[in-house]
């Protein structure tokens, strides 16, 4: 029974969450690491771009709102997903248009590049600022909870309750579907291959016929698409705040590095990897430890190996020993 | 011709502030703006000499400051009594272990028999750790926490904070450049933006190291910069202040912000000169050789990853002394406001807006952003009430006025991209 239990408290604590966010950064590493295979750069405004995402979602969940049109147990916001994405989608092919293009005509080097999108981190940031403000917004409706910690308990007589929240199923089945749906469209449509053709070797794609302008193009959609869904499934299952995102950039580069830059496979493993270990490190484990250990063996402080706030050294020490003893990353990603 | 002119032109927008705002303001911005200078200039030694991409800037100026508080502050002898011992031999176990795991790899051979090592080294060595550094640091932190909590500083003079932030800035860089500077451009970015976040928590958590976000308030002037109150007091202030006819409240704060203008204005103007200096030598034209083509460089027989390294300290450490510097001027330490936007990412708009790679370049881009990044938002919030006065009431008036108050990160990213596309070398291009 207290191995049950203490299984139980894992889950709650630790998987469940775990797996969510590891969801969750492995979106939003899977934009990042298809800006650098196609495109050749480290986009640093691709968290602006989720949050501006988000924010269009949100201003389409008021209006569905607004008309009384729901999801039932669902959140309204899934309704608002596509409409969101194809919004996100104008902004970054405007911006390709206007500001990237120029520096993929002149050849400029990739480094200049991440200082353009520097600028544009700034810019994006100042639009979601302008339209929605600085509040922290709630914007989940529809049921709380699949599972609620006491139903739990009632259902199986454990000391420990296990509750799932709607979010974190629907954060984990979205992601699955679109990543799904990314690797279907990479591996089986035309203009997937082409994809991944320009990505191996630019020359050689365009060498055979292979239009560099709407691979790019494709590309920003498909990234937009990413970085949407994952920006609104993190505002789910938390909540969005304009700047939050911004902070997301160093967990989602981590993972995109781990799982090796130019890799999609490499950022799903690397999201997940980077979230599992975020939240084991930070995890107090006393109650865990508490059922497995015999009593006289219990421990007495928290078993806290870091603090939480300590989280981003986390991700970065996993960075930086993967990188010293395999700087291609886990997949053998790219290395310019 | 062109630089002094520009230089011309942004003093004139300064004057401009205290001829129509108040002198009060207008010094407020030319002191920031100073210390400002200098932060470009380390990031300009970094990217512009050697085209290392540096994004942790906001870790080195908060080490800085961290050094203001660990040398001006006095020390508290009960705090010392109680777990000063723990908690130095505490860290020295952690580096001992740290130090060891590193031995462990580089003298045994790869296989099963050296991992399993590590990792007892590893686990033992942090089980060692925190039994003793726990306990030390719950016994510190529990002396006086309201006043104190933490062991203070050395009780020094504040002025060698400077140095020592530059110091401890650079002790830093060198630990990540050893790590990170083997690996290519990208990963530097993403290694040094993750170190700043890392310096940030450590200072916000470790209450027995500068009382964490409960901040450390009332650090000392240095000498010779007097405090406004003693000078309201002082009869010779306030018969000077008389006779020339100035308001004794405004005149003592104008006078305060002079000496520190003061201070700030020798430092920078040493730093400029050793830059200057450093960049006309041969070890300065050996840089640029190594940037502008490492391969060539490298057949020439430099050594590139030294170079780097040597280059990234002495960048990291001048950004190091504007930090503590900083901290200095605001007499307080606060973890709390370290935001990346502002002390990594603007500084970095100044270098490239001001001409990479052109210490004058740095330093006048240092004054025009900054003095743009504090005048955008009254400026905006004049033109969006020009604009929306002849709007009714209503929820796009309000909206428009709110918005003013994001005009800063709107108006230095355009800045940033226009200047990128028509003039990438910047407002003083590298000669």
């Amino acid at each position: 029974m207290d191995i049950i239990n203490a299984l139980v408290v894992f889950a709650n604590f630790v998987f469940v969450p775990g797996l969510a966010y590891g969801a969750q950064l492995a979106l939003g590493a899977l934009g990042v690491t298809l800006v650098y295979g196609i495109l050749r750069f480290s986009n640093f405004a691709h968290g602006d771009t989720m949050a501006f995402g988000t924010m269009a979602a949100i201003l389409v969940t008021r209006g569905l709102q607004a008309m009384g049109i729901s999801f039932g147990p669902l959140p309204t916001a899934l309704i608002a997903l596509p409409f969101a994405i194809a919004a996100t989608a104008a902004l970054v092919l405007a911006t390709d248009r206007g500001i990237y293009r120029f520096y993929r005509k002149v050849r400029a080097a990739p480094v200049i590049l991440v200082i353009v999108s520097m600028g544009v981190m700034f810019v994006m940031n100042a639009l979601t600022r302008f339209i929605i403000g600085v509040d922290e917004i709630n914007f989940a409706d529809g049921g709380r909870f699949i599972i609620a910690a006491r139903e739990f308990k009632e259902l199986t007589g454990l000391a420990e309750g296990l509750a799932i929240r709607t979010t974190q199923v629907i954060t984990v089945v979205t992601a699955a579907v679109a990543v799904g749906l990314l690797f279907w469209f990479l591996g089986n449509t035309r203009t997937g291959k082409s994809m991944r053709a320009y990505s191996d070797n630019e020359d050689l794609a365009l060498l055979s016929g292979i239009n560099p302008e709407r691979v790019v193009a494709v590309t920003w959609i498909i990234v937009a698409a990413l970085a949407t869904t994952a920006g609104v499934l993190y505002g789910l299952d938390k909540s969005f705040k304009a700047f939050t995102y911004f902070q997301l950039l160093l967990p989602i580069f981590a993972a995109a590095i781990v799982g090796g830059l130019g890799s999609p496979l490499g950022a799903i493993a690397g999201g997940f990897l980077i979230a599992f270990s975020e939240v084991t490190v930070t995890y107090a484990w006393k109650r865990v430890l508490g059922y497995l250990l015999p009593a006289d063996l219990a421990p007495e402080g928290l078993v806290q190996l870091m603090s939480t706030d300590y989280k981003f050294a986390v991700s970065f020490a996993i960075l930086v020993i993967v990188l010293l003893f395999r700087p291609t990353g886990l997949f053998r990603g790219k290395s310019v | 011709m062109r630089a002094p002119l520009l230089f011309a032109a942004v003093a004139c927008l300064f004057v401009l502030t205290g001829e129509m705002q108040s002198w009060n303001v207008a010094l407020a911005i030319l002191n920031m703006a100073l210390v400002s200078a200098i932060m470009a200039m380390g990031v300009n030694i970094q990217w512009g000499y050697a085209g290392l991409f540096n994004i942790g800037g906001m870790g080195f100026v908060a080490l800085g400051g961290l050094a203001a508080v660990l040398v001006s502050m006095p020390p508290v002898p009960e705090a010392w009594a109680a777990g000063g011992v723990g908690v130095v031999a505490g860290l020295a176990l952690g580096a001992l272990t740290v130090i060891g795991a590193i031995t462990l790899v580089r003298r045994m051979p790869a296989g099963r028999m050296r991992t399993v090592l590590l990792l007892a080294v590893l686990i033992a060595g942090f089980i060692l750790y925190r039994r003793v550094f726990d306990p030390a640091v719950s016994a510190v932190e529990a002396v006086t926490p309201a006043a104190t909590g933490y062991l203070g500083g050395l009780g020094l003079p504040i002025l060698l904070a400077w140095p020592a932030g530059g110091l401890i800035a650079a002790g830093a860089a060198w630990l990540i450049g050893k790590t990170a500077l083997g690996l290519r451009s990208d990963y530097l970015a993403i290694a040094t933006l993750g170190i700043s976040e890392i310096v940030i928590a450590i200072l916000k958590n470790e209450d027995w190291l500068a009382r964490g976000v409960k901040n450390v308030i009332g650090l000392p002037r240095p000498t010779g910069v007097p405090f406004e109150v003693e000078l309201q007091r002082s009869a010779a202030f306030l018969d000077w202040a008389a006779a020339w006819g100035f308001d004794p409240m405004t005149a003592s704060s104008i006078v305060v912000k002079l000496a520190y203008a003061g201070f700030f204005v020798v430092v920078l103007g040493l730093i400029v000169w050793l830059a200057e200096r450093a960049l006309r030598s041969p070890w300065g034209r050996m840089m640029r050789a190594i940037r502008d083509n490492e391969v060539a460089a490298e057949a020439m027989g430099k050594d590139v990853t030294a170079r780097h390294l040597q280059v990234f300290v002495l960048g990291s450490a001048v950004i190091g002394i504007a930090g503590a510097m900083m901290t200095t001027l605001d007499g307080q330490l606060t973890p709390g406001t370290y935001q990346p936007l502002r002390f990594t990412f603007l500084v970095w708009v100044m270098v490239i807006v001001g001409g990479s790679g052109n210490n004058w370049g740095a330093v006048l881009g240092g004054f025009l952003i900054w003095w743009l990044w504090v005048m955008v938002e009254p400026i905006g919030l004049w033109l969006m009430e020009v604009v929306t006065s002849g709007m009714a009431d209503g929820l796009l008036k309000n909206r428009l006025i709110e918005a003013a108050a994001h005009m800063r990160l709107f108006v230095m990213g355009l800045v940033l991209l226009f200047v990128l596309r028509f003039a990438p070398r910047g407002l003083i291009p590298e000669r």
